[in-house]
């Protein structure tokens, strides 16, 4: 290496960019599973592995702001309710336009994310953590109240939405094709964020807020954006959820649902993005697998989380780092 | 930056006082620093040094008294307005972003005074527009070699000119220096004595630090901190000569 003078930039060459190997086969073999499905993996595969991709969706925007921004937030099922709920609502009432209920979703998720993180973010650690829980009650009990809407036994859809009059939601592959792109899609938005001068800002004020305040950023700013990015792609999640399971119910946003997705991450790996869908993943899988042995089945599954969490760190993400699969740092 | 004939200080503190329930950390406080001067903050393990560099980067309010910057008495903005205004700090116990490379950290500095900061959808690692101005701060600290080594990796001493480099990128009128020899082995802290001495005269700098034979080659002014007042500032050579602060604190260090 050469000491090269001041006028010419890069004097010292960057280590080799890392391509994102693990999450391009990941996305392949995703994208092969219908085929996978017709020469006789079972059918119920395809539906299992498109709900896992709609709490992938959700997995993914909470890594945005756990992973990357350090905010351990316990109500991020919250905005997968209300992103079901307008889009059961809507439904009820006639209006299944994607076109219509989409904009609603994500204004809605939009103006929670920014009223409650507006309050949320003024505190650290368990406050944090303890005033997101309850502003995702908040909401599970709202929808409990609504009894026009089903209230606490939740609401049937009887139809799904359409796209332009078109009802290609009917169809199970191309709804798994169409779940999978939506995947796809907040999968390269959330990356581009991350790897933005947004992104670069907000992990920084993780490992040193004080240091990202001196250096003239507003951490308390940077981190609402993000939150509230983070709940309206959590909005899109819930939209594709009520879609799947014709169902809406308050269920959807009740803590343990929150905790089950911080879990997905922790699984996957935090800040890895595509380790929150591995995550999504092997949870569903797990609990699938699991349930269909005993109906006892939390007890094996709660030890396992548990055994999971103290053995692996770095989650699935790092566990294949360890076997030779994927990006070193 | 010629501008060390101006006469105008860039910091002034004046009638400063701050204190932690009876304790009083900043007693009546006023000092200035002028363009392009080394100002040398000293004085004994808890004199209030580092209280009072927090009161001046906002991270601290101050009870009374005022902090007027570039004419302007910034008393009561908080830390990152201050940063924007280009009032640079680095801290006692180094500060860095430890997962990010070197070039990134000091980058981090360049985007805070970038037209869009905060762009969502540009790349940043890429961004020569942030780049640029970052490696030559890097050169100017003598890190080019290290650029792309995380700041967690980095020696001690290494961190501390990290943490110049990143101030550097503020284009500040004026840079706090708390401490940076602190726990610095000899080879690295000759090393650092060069940089600040190759910065002197460019940026006013307040300077605080333990290590005597530094402060007194660099210094154009020290003032001596005791229990949070100011009990002797000066030229260095008269402060040397000063009594009570022979008493209060050289002849404590023999």
């Amino acid at each position: 290496m050469s000491l090269a003078s001041a006028a010419v930039p890069a004097p010292v060459t960057a280590p080799a960019r890392r391509r994102p190997l693990v999450a391009i086969a990941l996305f392949a073999l995703l994208a092969l599973l219908p085929v996978a499905v017709s020469l006789g993996l079972p059918a119920h595969w395809l539906t299992l592995v498109t709900r896992a991709m709609i709490f992938a969706i959700a997995a993914l925007s909470l890594d945005l702001i756990l992973g990357v921004g350090g905010l351990v937030s316990f109500g991020h099922a919250a905005f997968v309710g209300i992103g079901a709920y307008v889009t059961g609502i809507m439904i009820t009432e006639g209006r299944s336009e994607i076109m219509l209920i989409l904009p609603v979703v994500l204004a809605l998720c939009a103006l929670f994310g920014a009223v409650t993180g507006f309050v949320s973010l003024r505190t650290r650690g368990v406050t944090f953590i303890m005033i997101t829980l309850a502003f995702g009650q908040m909401v599970y009990f709202l929808a409990q109240a609504l009894s026009a809407y089903g209230g606490d036994d939740g609401l049937t859809l009887y139809e799904r939405s359409t796209v332009l009059g078109f009802d290609p939601f009917r169809n199970r592959i191309g709804f798994f094709y169409l779940v999978l792109g939506v995947l796809l899609a907040c999968y390269g938005l959330v990356s581009v964020i991350v790897a933005s001068r947004f992104g670069r800002v907000l992990g920084a004020a993780r490992e040193n807020a004080t240091r990202v305040a001196v250096t003239g950023f507003h951490v308390g700013r940077i981190r609402l954006v993000a939150y509230v990015i983070s709940g309206m792609i959590a909005g899109v999640s819930g939209f594709l959820l009520a879609n799947q399971t014709e169902f809406v119910s308050p269920a959807y946003m009740s803590w343990p649902r929150s905790g089950e997705l911080i879990f997905m991450v922790v699984l996957g790996g935090v800040g890895s993005l595509h380790g929150a869908i591995i995550g999504a993943l092997a949870f569903l899988f797990a609990e699938d697998v699991l349930s269909g042995w005993t109906e006892h089945w939390k007890v094996i599954f709660g030890p396992m989380i548990v055994l999971f969490v103290l053995f692996t760190r770095g989650g699935l993400v790092g566990l294949m780092r360890k076997l030779g699969v994927g990006r070193h740092d | 930056m010629t501008d060390a004939t101006m006469a105008e200080p860039v910091l002034v503190l004046s009638g400063l006082n701050k204190a932690f329930g009876a304790l009083k950390v900043t007693d009546g406080v006023a000092l200035s620093v002028a363009p392009g001067e080394l100002h040398a903050l000293i004085g004994p393990n808890g004199a209030g040094k580092t209280t009072l560099v927090h009161q001046i980067s906002g991270m601290l309010r101050p009870d009374t008294g005022s902090i007027r910057f570039k004419g302007q008495n910034i008393t009561a903005l908080p830390p990152e307005k201050r940063a924007r205004a280009g009032l640079a700090r680095t801290f006692q116990i180094t500060s860095t972003i430890p997962s990010l490379s070197v070039l990134e950290n000091v980058a981090l500095g360049v985007q805070a005074r970038a037209a869009q900061p905060l762009a969502l959808f540009r790349n940043a690692a890429r961004d020569e527009s942030l780049n640029r101005p970052a490696w030559a701060a890097i050169e100017a600290v003598g890190l080019t070699e290290r650029a792309h080594v995380l700041a967690g990796r980095l020696s001690h001493g290494e961190k501390r000119a990290l943490e110049i480099a990143m101030a550097l990128t503020l284009e500040p009128a004026a840079i706090l220096l708390d401490e940076p020899l602190a726990g610095v082995g000899r080879a690295e802290g000759e090393r650092l004595i060069a940089l600040l001495a190759s910065l002197k005269g460019r940026y006013a700098m307040l300077l605080v630090e333990h290590d005597m034979e530094a402060v007194f080659a660099l210094a154009d002014t020290v003032s001596v901190l005791v229990y949070g007042r100011v009990i002797a500032s000066g030229d260095p050579a008269s402060v040397r000569a000063d009594p009570a602060v022979r008493e209060a604190y050289l002849g404590e260090e023999g």
